[in-house]
C-alpha cells in the first residue's frame, strides 16, 4: 500500500537530524518535493547526507545514493548514462553543498556539464564548510568570520571574495543555470519546474542560511535569506546558454548593514575602524552586483515585494497532484 | 593481436552498457579500441570520456548502482587518483570490473611496467587477478564479470603494461553466443529504482561499521571458491584453464620454488625448464589471484601434492618501501600460520620496467640462502649501485 501523502511527496521526510532553522533542510525539502519521488538523487558528502542518513536510518523516500565528497556529479553522469542505456528517462538530481560544488566538486561538475549529461545539479549554498564546524569555503563572502578565517589583530575575517560560481557554470553554455533562495518559495518552485522541463545539464544555486555557521537566530532563516536578496548581495538570476534571461527586480535596495547585523559571522566588523572599511567593501560589492544585473530597473513580472504573493495551489502549496488523480 | 586490443574485444563480448575512462599510458589502447567499437556501432554502449580517472571511477560506480554493466581501465597515477572511489565501490559492494595496465608510480615519473600501482590498492576490497598472457587477460575479463556479479564484489584485472598491453600474441576470442551463455545479463538487486526506493551509502557509526567490514571481508575470502569454480566452468566451456587462484609449474619433487606474478612467468618457466635439464629440482608458481590472498591454496601447492619445497624465492615487482616485498610478507605469514618452517626469500625486481632477464631469474634461483630470510633484496640492480652481492643486496 502506498502510504505517501497525496498532496505532499515528502521525498525528504521528517525525523532527520538537521539543526533547528536549517536553511538547507528547508531548501532540500522544497526542491525534492517539487521534483517528486520518481527520480534518482545523488548526494555529495556534507550536512544533508549526514543529517538524512544515519546508522541504517534514512529520511529519503526516493532512490538515493551517496559515494564520496567530490564525485557527486560524476556518479550522476554514470547513473544518467545507465538510464539512457536502459531506455529509461528517470530524472537524475544531484544535491551538494557549496564545498561539493564550488571547491572539491567543481571539476566533476564541469565535466558533467561539458559532456551534456541530462542532470539537474542543485547546490545548497550555506557559504562555508558547516558539516565540519564552519570553515571557510570559496563560497564564503568577504570579511566573514569562520574557524579558518578568524578575525584577529591582522585580519578582518576572510580576505577573499565569494567565488562567482553561477557565472562559471553558465560559461559552459548549458541550457539553464539559476540562483534561488528559501525566502522566495514561488520563485524557487518556478525555477525547479523550469529546470525539470528542460533536457541536458541544469544547475540551481539555492542560498541556504545556516543558523549555526552564520550565527543568527534560528527563527530568522527566512528573513536573513530575504535580506541577502534585497541588499543585492545574492542576486536571483536565470541564465540560459550563458546569457542572462531573467532576474528578480528589487522593489527597493536595502543597505548591507541590515543584512549583516543579524549575523554573528559579521559581528567583528562593527565598532572598529577596519570593520567599517570592510562594511563599505561589502556595500560596494552589493552595488556592483545590482548594476551588473540591473536589479533596480529590470522589467520583470515579479519583484522582491510581489514574488511571494502568487496564487498558491493545493495544500502546502507545492506538490503536484499525483498521477491518475483528476481535479 | 595486441594485448590491449584483445582485452577491448573481450570487454565488448561482455556487453558493457557504460564505459568510462581517462587516457593514461599504457592503458590507453584499450579504451581507444572500445571508443572505436562504439563509434562504429559494433558495441552498443555509452562511452563516456571522463575529465579525470577520479570521475571515470565515479561514473562506473553510478552506472552499476543504476543497474548497468560497466567497465573502466587505468594505471599508475590514474589508479591512485581513483583510490578514494575504488574503496567506495568496494564498500558499496558494487560489481565493477576494471583493468589495471600495471605501471610504475612516480616520482620519478615512469611509464613502464611494475606492480606498485595495483599493489598499493591491495587493501581496497577489490578482487585482484593478475594475467600472465594476453589470452589470459582477455579470458579473465569474461570470468571477472561472472565473479563480480555473483559475489557483488569489484574485480581488478591486472595486466603488465607494455609487456602485455603493447605486445602482439595470437589470441583466440570466443564467439558472442558462447559468452552470452556463460555470462547472463546483469541484474543488480540493489539498483536505484523509483519503484523500490533504497538508500545507498548512508552513514554508519561505531556500533555497526565493524560488522559492515567483517561482512565485506568474509565475502572477499569466500570469493576464492567462486574464482576457482568460474575458472573450471570457463575451462569446460572455452577449453582454456589458466589456473584458478594459482598457476603452478613443475612443482613435482621441486625443492626450490619461485613464486611470482604476471607476465614474467613465461621467462620463469623457461628458466625452470633449463635448470631441470641440468638436474636441479626447481619449480615455479604464479599467483593468479592476489586478493583474496589464496593462503590455503599456496600451502597446499607448496607443501603437499608432491612438492617438497625447502626453499621458496619470491620475485615480485613491488615493495612496501621501508618494509619488504609485499607478496613475500604475506606468503611467509601464510606458511607460518600453517606451521611450515620453509625458508622464504624475497627479491624485488623489474621496477619501472627494468627487464627481468633469464640471467637475473637464474641468479635469483641460484643465490644461496644466507639463512636470513627476512632481508629484502633487489634483483637486477646496476653494478654501480654499491651493492656487494650479485643480487644487489640492500
Amino acid at each position: 500500500m502506498d502510504v505517501r501523502d497525496t498532496y505532499r511527496h515528502n521525498v525528504l521526510t521528517s525525523g532527520h537530524r538537521a539543526c533547528s532553522g536549517c536553511g538547507e533542510a528547508m531548501a532540500a525539502r522544497m526542491v525534492t518535493d517539487i521534483i517528486g519521488p520518481d527520480a534518482v538523487y545523488i548526494n555529495a558528502t556534507g550536512c544533508l547526507q549526514v543529517f538524512t542518513t544515519h546508522n541504517q536510518q534514512s529520511a529519503w523516500q526516493a532512490p538515493w545514493i551517496h559515494s564520496v565528497f567530490a564525485n557527486a556529479a560524476a556518479v550522476a553522469s554514470g547513473v544518467e548514462a545507465a538510464m539512457r542505456a536502459n531506455g529509461k528517462d528517470t530524472p537524475v538530481v544531484v544535491q551538494a553543498g557549496d564545498g561539493g560544488t564550488f571547491d572539491i566538486g567543481l571539476q566533476c561538475l564541469s565535466g558533467m556539464i561539458e559532456r551534456g549529461h541530462d542532470v539537474l545539479f542543485v547546490c545548497y549554498d550555506n557559504e562555508a564548510y558547516m558539516n565540519t564546524g564552519v570553515q571557510r569555503s570559496s563560497s564564503t563572502p568577504h570579511a566573514v568570520r569562520t574557524t579558518t578565517s578568524p578575525p584577529g589583530r591582522l585580519s578582518e575575517g576572510k580576505h577573499h571574495l565569494k567565488k562567482d560560481v553561477i557565472s562559471i557554470i553558465a560559461a559552459h553554455q548549458m541550457p539553464y543555470a539559476a540562483t534561488a533562495t528559501v525566502a522566495y518559495f514561488p520563485d524557487l518552485k518556478a525555477k525547479v519546474e523550469k529546470a525539470m522541463s528542460l533536457k541536458g545539464p541544469r544547475f540551481l544555486q539555492v542560498l541556504s542560511p545556516c543558523p549555526l555557521g552564520w550565527n543568527h537566530d534560528a527563527a530568522q532563516t527566512i528573513q536573513v535569506s530575504r535580506l541577502a536578496v534585497e541588499t543585492g548581495l545574492f542576486p536571483l538570476v536565470e541564465l540560459e546558454h550563458g546569457a542572462v534571461t531573467g532576474v528578480m527586480r528589487l522593489a527597493r535596495q536595502r543597505p548591507v548593514e541590515d543584512y549583516i547585523k543579524l549575523q554573528g559571522r559579521f559581528k567583528h566588523l562593527f565598532g572598529s575602524k577596519g570593520g567599517a572599511v570592510e562594511i563599505r567593501h561589502l556595500q560596494a560589492l552589493a552595488d556592483a552586483r545590482i548594476r551588473r544585473y540591473g536589479l533596480l530597473e529590470a522589467d520583470t513580472e515579479w519583484t522582491t515585494d510581489t514574488a511571494n504573493q502568487v496564487q498558491r495551489r493545493g495544500r502546502g502549496g507545492y506538490a503536484r497532484v499525483s498521477k491518475g488523480e483528476s481535479q | 593481436m595486441e594485448g590491449s586490443h584483445a582485452v577491448a574485444e573481450a570487454v565488448s563480448l561482455c556487453r558493457p552498457q557504460v564505459v568510462a575512462a581517462y587516457p593514461i599510458t599504457p592503458q590507453t589502447h584499450i579504451i581507444e579500441h572500445l571508443a572505436e567499437m562504439v563509434a562504429d556501432g559494433g558495441l552498443a554502449s555509452e562511452f563516456i570520456s571522463a575529465e579525470s580517472e577520479f570521475a571515470a571511477a565515479s561514473i562506473v560506480l553510478g552506472a552499476v548502482a543504476a543497474g548497468s554493466r560497466a567497465f573502466t581501465a587505468s594505471a599508475s597515477q590514474g589508479l591512485l587518483l581513483m583510490t578514494e572511489v575504488l574503496f567506495n565501490i568496494a564498500g558499496l559492494r558494487l560489481p565493477v570490473v576494471m583493468v589495471c595496465a600495471n605501471r610504475a608510480v612516480g616520482a620519478p615519473i615512469n611509464i613502464f611496467s611494475d606492480h606498485q600501482d595495483s599493489m598499493a590498492l591491495r587493501d581496497a576490497g577489490w578482487i585482484q587477478l593478475y594475467a600472465g598472457s594476453n589470452q589470459e587477460a582477455a579470458d579473465t575479463i569474461i570470468q571477472a564479470y561472472r565473479i563480480a556479479e555473483t559475489c557483488e564484489l569489484p574485480v581488478m584485472v591486472c595486466m603488465d603494461g607494455f609487456f602485455l598491453t603493447h605486445t602482439f600474441e595470437p589470441v583466440d576470442l570466443p564467439g558472442q553466443d558462447t559468452v552470452d551463455a556463460f555470462l547472463p545479463a546483469f541484474h543488480f538487486a540493489r539498483t536505484l529504482d523509483p519503484t523500490r526506493p533504497i538508500t545507498l551509502g548512508g552513514g554508519s557509526e561505531p556500533d555497526n561499521y565493524m560488522e559492515y567490514r567483517q561482512h565485506q571481508h568474509q565475502a572477499l575470502v569466500s570469493a576464492a571458491t567462486e574464482i576457482e569454480n568460474v575458472n573450471l566452468e570457463f575451462a569446460q566451456t572455452f577449453g582454456r584453464d589458466h589456473g584458478g587462484l594459482i598457476d603452478a609449474y613443475r612443482l613435482e619433487g621441486a625443492e626450490v620454488v619461485m613464486v611470482t606474478l604476471g607476465s614474467v612467468m613465461g621467462a620463469v618457466k623457461d628458466v625452470v625448464d633449463s635448470l631441470r635439464g641440468q638436474g636441479q629440482l626447481v619449480g615455479a608458481l604464479r599467483l593468479r589471484c592476489f586478493r583474496p590472498f589464496p593462503a590455503s591454496a599456496l600451502v597446499t601447492s607448496l607443501c603437499d601434492t608432491g612438492c617438497n619445497a625447502k626453499r621458496i624465492v619470491v620475485l615480485e615487482k613491488a615493495l612496501s618501501v621501508g618494509a619488504d616485498g609485499i607478496v613475500v610478507t604475506e606468503l611467509r605469514a601464510a606458511l607460518h600460520n600453517a606451521g611450515m618452517a620453509v625458508i622464504v626469500e624475497g627479491f624485488v625486481g623489474g621496477l619501472g620496467g627494468r627487464d627481468l632477464t633469464i640471467e637475473v631469474i637464474e641468479s635469483v634461483f641460484r643465490t644461496a640462502s644466507d639463512g636470513v630470510s627476512t632481508r629484502c633484496r633487489f634483483a637486477g640492480l646496476k653494478p654501480e649501485s654499491g651493492d656487494q652481492s650479485t643480487m644487489g643486496e640492500s
